[in-house]
């Protein structure tokens, strides 16, 4: 930041000179089309030169399997007592929500206990809804799980539900423990930090490879993915929170005698809980979104349902199950985040006794144990009878099969023009550009917007792909992240200058945005394949339909948090409403809809890793690939080459909206 | 003058910000402002030296950015002090060891907070159990210790309200109550009052010189603001840009200000209000005397008593041993009103 500023005040003509800079650039690149025949390497990196990352990475992941040695134990050793300790109260989860407890293998397994009944966990969900909020929540959340039951995603959603369920304590309880150590100790948090920046940036899919690796394919092995995959926003928020204490606070429990521990227990995160709860509704979404796609390694559950539908294309039970998982998010969501806002508590008459004290938790466990006991009496209880079931399935292919039989030419001219006009040739201008060019304007990007460490950051960060040789594959995955989210902000952007002038629509699309933002990536795939079948253009639907959240959501903020004294100043002047918003708001708001814009790009990127699942060639399908041959080197190599250009693009407009907030006075 | 003992003392303290400030101090000497400036440093407490009496009520005023609220966490090494000593009783605080501190914590310091710093999610009987808790104290045992103090400071019926429940006035009250639970020896406290509105302001500093004259602590009160602290001080110490630029009674800083910052200060307040009997009597006559007034009054509560008796009446001065210490008149009254009236 200090270097840009010196430079500033080092070139008073800054502009003009920058220009040239640019200008040159340009000139060098079209000197090297020109000169195509000459310097071939720059086009297409030599092969020679390809850094064997991927299979020092492989080989290293070979030895830890194979030959670390601990001396008292071995590195397999390792992992299998970590699978052992997630698997001890995953099995216990699943035997009480999904199977019931069974004696035996096959043909003679015999129940011993059954599950839980259906109807005791609705009503479960109900009471919690009431508790964390009132009765509206608690018929949501019982709405929700009735769904489940009634069309038949019962024991689906059961298995999934009985992974987050262990997923989501041991994702807390690990987030708080890093955060705590990244909170006290200055090195710890230096070293946590751009691990946490690489974590969140690169793809899922990345994570799945070398888990499936060390910990084998099954339910475990997805639910460690899923732990480290929903950690990194807890340990984020704890350090956030714990610091975020008032200072006079800690002054006060070191004034008391607190000793650290005391401290830590005692003051500091019981003032931190509400923040510390937003961590946990992080958690439980990531863990839930990241459930789904780990049915790949073997979670089963709604995931493996949806994955199974898409891979055989039968629409009606992707729909279905997605749909399942869109309830469980919103039940899973709204839960959470009523518990987090829960008020603050309020005086009250101590009543006497157990029961009395605690009437919810006595509550729950009357109805968990007397449905339990009714279940042996009445089947309809203990298990949502197969006869009342109602399928969708059917009416959602109709449903298509109509589409495709009425709107097919249209759909089908739609996308043909926007990829014969649009995105095929920016593809291919992506594709032939020199690398060389691509990763200097990164590089010059950088320093001119933050100096020379960044300057160094993302040239670096660009010139990975091809390093690696997976420029081609790069490239694709910009095109389509670019155009998605051009087409995101190109709708995105207008709804949320919408919605900051009118109350009405602000809540409507309040409403809908969280909902959007509440589903599972992979929900995304089932209706744009219904559409679209697969290819580039159902994947970038997909993708702009995911990413295009942050664009409103922050352009409404934006625009909604400019200072009120400053529309009251323009008013005053004689500013018509149009004026009002293009002359004040607008560039005022400028950098905060930046930023949703650069969340836009980080979540643009999320889903197109996963659209790979419907036909795309780019870094994503690499991953894919690696997923399938359990290639470690190859997947992480593309996850890494995900994550760097995600970072090129969140460095580049966090530090021009930081600066432009600056000049603005408002940061 | 004052024969009782010093209970806390800063010698020579010092608190320099910036990375290296403990080099300035490597020879032993003290920097100047060159050298300050030189390294970057910011000193926000510059050699002060003073001593707290037992019992008594000191006041640190200064403007915001003055350093005080640095120095009073210097006072109970909530900020590493970059050099000097803070002697506790006789002993530099500076060099207890982190036990020995938290221990001094726990039963010889208490502390009052501008912003309360309550523990949100404890009612009020578990925010002023707490020094106790932490002390490893049983339940029944803090639990009744508590009590006695939400009683003394006026919550009594209020133990099981949560502190978002409550006004600004009772927070600090509660705030009050936490602190002396412990029954400590000295009592910080740092703009106790700051956040209040100020009708209840008012109505705090009466309830603290009430409680002050039940449990006479040694007390180092922090405030910027003038009035408060020659409403409530024994003495005051005035802090500027880090110094100590006086400390005295609020009368001494009336009459004889040391600098024009001081004097600035000052020029606002009500001479009636700050001038005791004592310090505008003239030497004893014969009398007779109209009636005796003590020396420690100050003119405002005198004023109606003397103008109202025969115009030449003539107060016996008596201070609080019975001992006369000189005669006032009306005359000398009006003396002091006039000029307060002149004053800008």
């Amino acid at each position: 930041m200090s270097a840009a500023y010196s430079m500033t005040t080092q070139w008073p003509a800054g502009l003009s000179r920058w220009a040239l800079i640019w200008g040159g650039l340009a000139l060098v690149t079209v000197g090297l089309f020109l000169l195509k025949d000459d310097v071939g390497w720059a086009f297409k990196y030599p092969r020679a030169l390809i850094w064997p990352l991927k299979f020092w990475i492989s080989d290293f992941m070979k030895w830890l399997i194979n030959d670390l040695n601990f001396i008292l134990f071995t590195f397999k050793d390792f992992t299998r007592a970590v699978s052992w300790v997630i698997e001890q109260p995953y099995w216990l989860a699943r035997n009480l929500l999904a199977t019931g407890f069974v004696q035996g293998f096959g043909l003679e397994a015999e129940t011993v206990w059954p599950r839980l009944s259906w109807v005791g966990l609705t009503g479960l969900a109900v009471l919690m809804g009431v508790y964390a909020q009132g009765w509206r929540l608690g018929l949501l959340a019982g709405a929700c799980f009735t769904y489940l039951a009634v069309f038949g995603q019962w024991d689906s959603a059961m298995v999934t539900l009985s992974s987050i369920v262990i997923a989501v304590p041991f994702g807390v309880a690990g987030g708080l423990a890093l955060g705590v150590a990244g909170y006290r100790s200055r090195r710890v948090k230096k070293v946590l930090s751009p691990v946490l920046d690489l974590m969140q940036t690169v793809p899922v899919f990345a994570y799945l490879v070398p888990v499936l690796l060390l910990f084998g394919f099954g339910p475990v092995s997805a639910m460690i993915a899923t732990i480290i995959y929903a950690m990194p926003p807890m340990v984020r928020i704890t350090m956030l929170a714990l610091s975020k204490v008032p200072a006079e606070v800690m002054e006060y429990g070191a004034m008391a005698g607190c000793t650290r521990r005391q401290l830590l227990w005692k003051v500091q995160l019981p003032s931190a809980m509400s923040s510390l709860m937003v961590g946990v509704n992080q958690v439980v979404m990531l863990s839930l979104n990241m459930v789904i796609i780990a049915s790949m390694i073997g979670a089963g559950g709604l995931g493996f349902d949806v994955l199974t539908a898409l891979k055989r294309l039968k629409i009606g039970e992707g729909v279905e199950a997605g749909l399942a998982i869109t309830l469980l998010a919103i039940a899973l969501d709204r839960l959470s985040q009523a518990y987090a806002r829960r008020p603050p508590p309020a005086h009250g008459a101590r009543a006497e006794g157990f029961f009395r004290r605690y009437p919810y938790l006595t509550a729950g466990f009357g109805i968990i144990a007397g449905t339990w006991v009714l279940g042996y009496g009445f089947e309809a209880i203990a298990i949502y009878p197969k006869d009342w079931q109602v399928t969708t399935g059917l009416f959602w292919d109709n449903i298509v099969r109509w589409i495709n039989i009425n709107y097919f030419d249209q759909l089908d001219g739609f996308k043909n023009a926007l990829l014969l006009n649009v995105m095929i040739p920016f593809k291919r201008f992506l594709l032939s550009l020199p690398w060389v060019a691509v990763v200097g304007m990164a590089a010059l990007a950088g320093l001119r917007l933050g100096g020379w460490r960044l300057g160094l950051l993302t040239g670096a960060m660009a010139l990975f792909p091809a390093l690696v040789g997976l420029w081609p594959k790069a490239m694709v995955t910009v095109y389509l992240m670019g155009l998605s989210v051009v087409i995101a902000c190109l709708i995105g952007i207008p709804i949320g200058i919408a919605a900051a002038r009118n109350e009405r629509l602000h809540r409507i699309v309040q409403v809908c945005i969280d909902t959007l933002q509440t589903l599972p990536s992979f929900v995304y795939l089932m209706p744009v394949v219904m559409l679209f079948r697969v290819g580039d253009f159902a994947a970038m639907v997909a993708v702009v339909a995911y990413s295009v959240v942050p664009a409103i959501r922050y352009t409404d903020y934006g625009i909604r948090n400019v200072p009120a004294h400053v529309i009251e100043a323009a008013t005053q002047s004689g500013c018509t409403r149009r004026q009002i918003l293009w002359k004040v708001q607008m560039p005022l708001a400028l950098p905060e809809i930046m930023l949703g814009i650069n969340q836009t790009i980080m979540m643009a990127l999320s889903m197109l890793v996963i659209t790979a699942l419907v036909g795309t060639r780019e870094l994503g399908q690499e991953v894919y690939i690696a997923l399938t041959k359990a290639d470690t080197g190859q997947g992480i190599v593309a996850g890494i080459s995900v994550a760097f250009i995600a970072i090129i693009a969140d460095r580049l407009i966090g530090a021009w909206a930081n600066k432009r907030k600056k000049q603005l006075g408002l940061a | 003058m004052d024969e009782r003992p010093v209970k806390l003392a800063c010698r020579s303290v010092w608190k320099v910000f910036g990375g290296g400030a403990a080099g300035l101090f490597a020879g032993g000497g003290q920097p100047d402002d060159a050298a300050l400036g030189a390294g970057n440093f910011i000193a926000a407490v510059r050699d002060v030296s003073l001593e707290v009496l037992q019992g008594e009520i000191f006041i640190i005023m200064g403007l915001s950015g003055s350093g005080k609220s640095t120095l009073v966490r210097c006072m109970t090494r909530l900020i590493e002090p970059t050099a000097g000593a803070v002697l506790f009783d006789g002993s530099d605080l500076l060099k207890a060891s982190a036990s020995e501190l938290t221990n001094l914590r726990r039963h010889k310091m208490g502390m009052v907070f501008q912003h309360f710093a309550l523990l949100p999610h404890r009612t009020v009987l578990g925010n002023v159990g707490f020094p106790l808790e932490v002390q490893g104290l049983s339940k029944p045992a803090r639990e009744a210790k508590a009590l006695e103090a939400i009683e003394l400071v006026g919550l009594a019926g209020r133990e099981a309200y949560y502190p978002a429940e409550l006004s600004g006035g009772q927070q600090q009250r509660v705030g009050i109550a936490r602190s002396l639970v412990v029954e400590p020896d000295v009592w910080f406290l740092d703009e106790p009052f700051s956040a209040l509105d100020p009708l209840i302001r008012r109505e705090m500093q009466d309830e603290f010189l009430r409680l002050q004259a039940v449990l006479h602590k040694t007390i180092v009160f922090i405030t910027h603001d003038f009035e408060e602290a020659i409403r409530l001080a024994d003495r005051i110490a005035i802090m500027k840009d880090g110094r100590i630029v006086q400390i005295g009674t609020s009368e001494d800083l009336v009459l004889n200000p040391a600098s024009p910052y001081v004097e600035e200060f000052t020029r606002g307040i009500p001479r009636t209000k700050v001038l005791t009997a004592a310090a505008i009597a003239r030497p004893a006559g014969k009398g007779p005397f109209a009636g005796t007034v003590p020396a420690e009054a100050k003119i405002s509560t005198l004023v109606s008593e003397v103008l109202s008796a025969r115009a030449n009446a003539v107060f016996e001065v008596k201070d609080s041993n019975g001992r006369a210490v000189g005669q006032l008149s009306a005359k000398d009254i009006v003396a002091v009103l006039s000029t307060e009236a002149e004053a800008p």
